[in-house]
């Protein structure tokens, strides 16, 4: 076996593997939303038009909530040091482990969207909508935070600096992926220029962030 | 193979640690780093490991795969263990002899270190001395031809630490090299000594 793929497979047992955090994603997702009704009350439409970006934001914080841990852990442990010194290019280790990351905690988000629409009245295609829209946007926001979790590996309690970090790059994401799904719903813009962009977003974040972490990483071992 | 230092210096947090450091060890030899806390040396092994940027002067592994830097020709063994607390003995185990390119089974390497009948429990139930023995392990899984050790026998308990110094001497006679950082005698018989913080 490569030594990215022990490295894939053992990040991946890691998160869902009890106190991993795999699930927390989740979980945090259904509560944020289920919250929302309580919040805005039984207006049913009102409920449907912001139903898309309740669902993103929510996922925005889900996947925010496990970054901070992504790169700290191996740090605290000394993982990092011999991911360091190993013949391993260190951006195919940081792919290899924002890779198992997306799996999961933004996969798992993925698929719950659907359940969670019921709450925000949502129909089936609006459903369908903002489940492909965060498809090709949570990978966006895993890579973009990569970043954020490499910038602040060395410091103890680095998940607020995280946030403060990554929540401002996230804006382009957010932007075109709630447009999307608002395309898809209720128009009267077609889906795919929107939808297109987000992917553009997504191709692009997947390789800035992988060598802006692993520089990042370089950088912070001194 | 042999590795050798000569006016090596290093600053951390901008504060010079050491400076015009020199040393040579070759094939079969160890080298003992002493001094006082805070001398130096951990940061010195880490130099070696490539975890700390060298300052000034001159490292290097000569006679050596001219493909690979030193840190990949090497296994360092610091005071963090690189165990997941989730995964098991094995599982641990495993994953750092693939990613570091071993081939070998790991149950071998585990018996070395008697941590065998251990091997399916989580790494979270073992002891100090255990993790200790556990890392030791991954300097058997996958073979490098330098090992970097910090402080090896902290943790360990007598029986440890003569496997221990069983494994070192017979790295050494297999043609290895071993930096090795500590505050007393690791059992090793004839390990040139290199005292840090007496001249500076």
């Amino acid at each position: 076996m490569s030594p990215l793929a022990a490295l894939f497979i053992r990040d991946i047992r890691l998160a869902i593997r009890v106190g991993g955090g795999g699930g927390i994603g989740v979980l945090f997702f259904l509560i944020v939303v289920v919250l929302m009704p309580f919040a805005i009350g039984p207006d049913l439409t009102l409920l449907a038009r912001l139903g898309p970006a309740i669902l993103w934001l929510g996922a925005l914080l889900a996947s925010l909530l496990t970054l901070d841990r992504l790169f700290a852990v191996d740090h605290e442990d000394g993982s990092l040091d011999l991911i360091l010194m190993s013949d391993t290019p260190l951006e195919l280790a940081v792919a290899a482990k924002a890779a198992a990351h997306w799996l999961t905690t933004g996969l798992p988000l993925v698929i719950a969207t659907p359940l969670l629409g019921l709450f925000m009245n949502l129909d089936a295609k609006a459903s369908a909508a903002v489940m492909l829209t965060l498809l090709a946007g949570t990978p966006a926001l895993t890579f973009i935070g990569l970043i954020g979790a490499a910038l602040s590996v060395a410091l103890r309690r680095g998940g607020l600096l995280l946030a403060v970090l990554v929540l401002p790059l996230t804006v382009p994401v957010l932007i075109f992926g709630v447009a999307a799904s608002n395309a898809a719903i209720v128009g009267p813009l077609p889906f795919g220029t929107p939808f297109t962009i987000l992917c553009a977003l997504m191709l692009t974040s997947l390789v800035v962030g992988i060598f802006a972490a692993a520089a990042a990483l370089r950088q912070g071992m001194e | 193979m042999r590795l050798e230092a000569s006016g090596l210096a290093c600053v951390r947090g901008g504060r010079e640690i050491f400076t015009g450091l020199g040393f040579s060890v070759g094939t079969g030899e160890a080298l003992l780093v002493t001094g006082r806390n805070g001398s130096g040396k951990s940061s010195l092994l880490r130099m070696v490991a490539g975890l700390v940027r060298v300052a000034g002067g001159r490292l290097a592994l000569v006679d050596a795969d001219p493909d690979q830097n030193i840190p990949e020709q090497a296994h360092y063994l610091g005071h963090q263990d690189a165990l997941k607390p989730s995964l098991t003995v094995a599982e641990n185990l495993t994953f750092w002899t693939r990613y570091l390119g071993g081939a070998a089974p790991v149950t071998g390497a585990l018996a070395a270190v008697g941590l065998a009948a251990l091997a399916n429990l989580p790494a979270a139930y073992l002891s100090a001395g255990q993790r200790r023995r556990l890392s030791i392990a991954r300097l058997l899984a996958a073979k490098r031809p330098l090992w970097l050790l910090d402080e090896p026998t902290s943790a360990l308990d007598r029986e440890a630490q003569d496997t221990l110094t069983g494994l070192m001497r017979q790295h050494l006679s297999g043609g290895g090299i071993i930096v090795a950082a500590a505050h007393g005698p690791i059992g090793l018989d004839h390990a040139k000594e290199l005292r840090l913080g007496d001249s500076g």
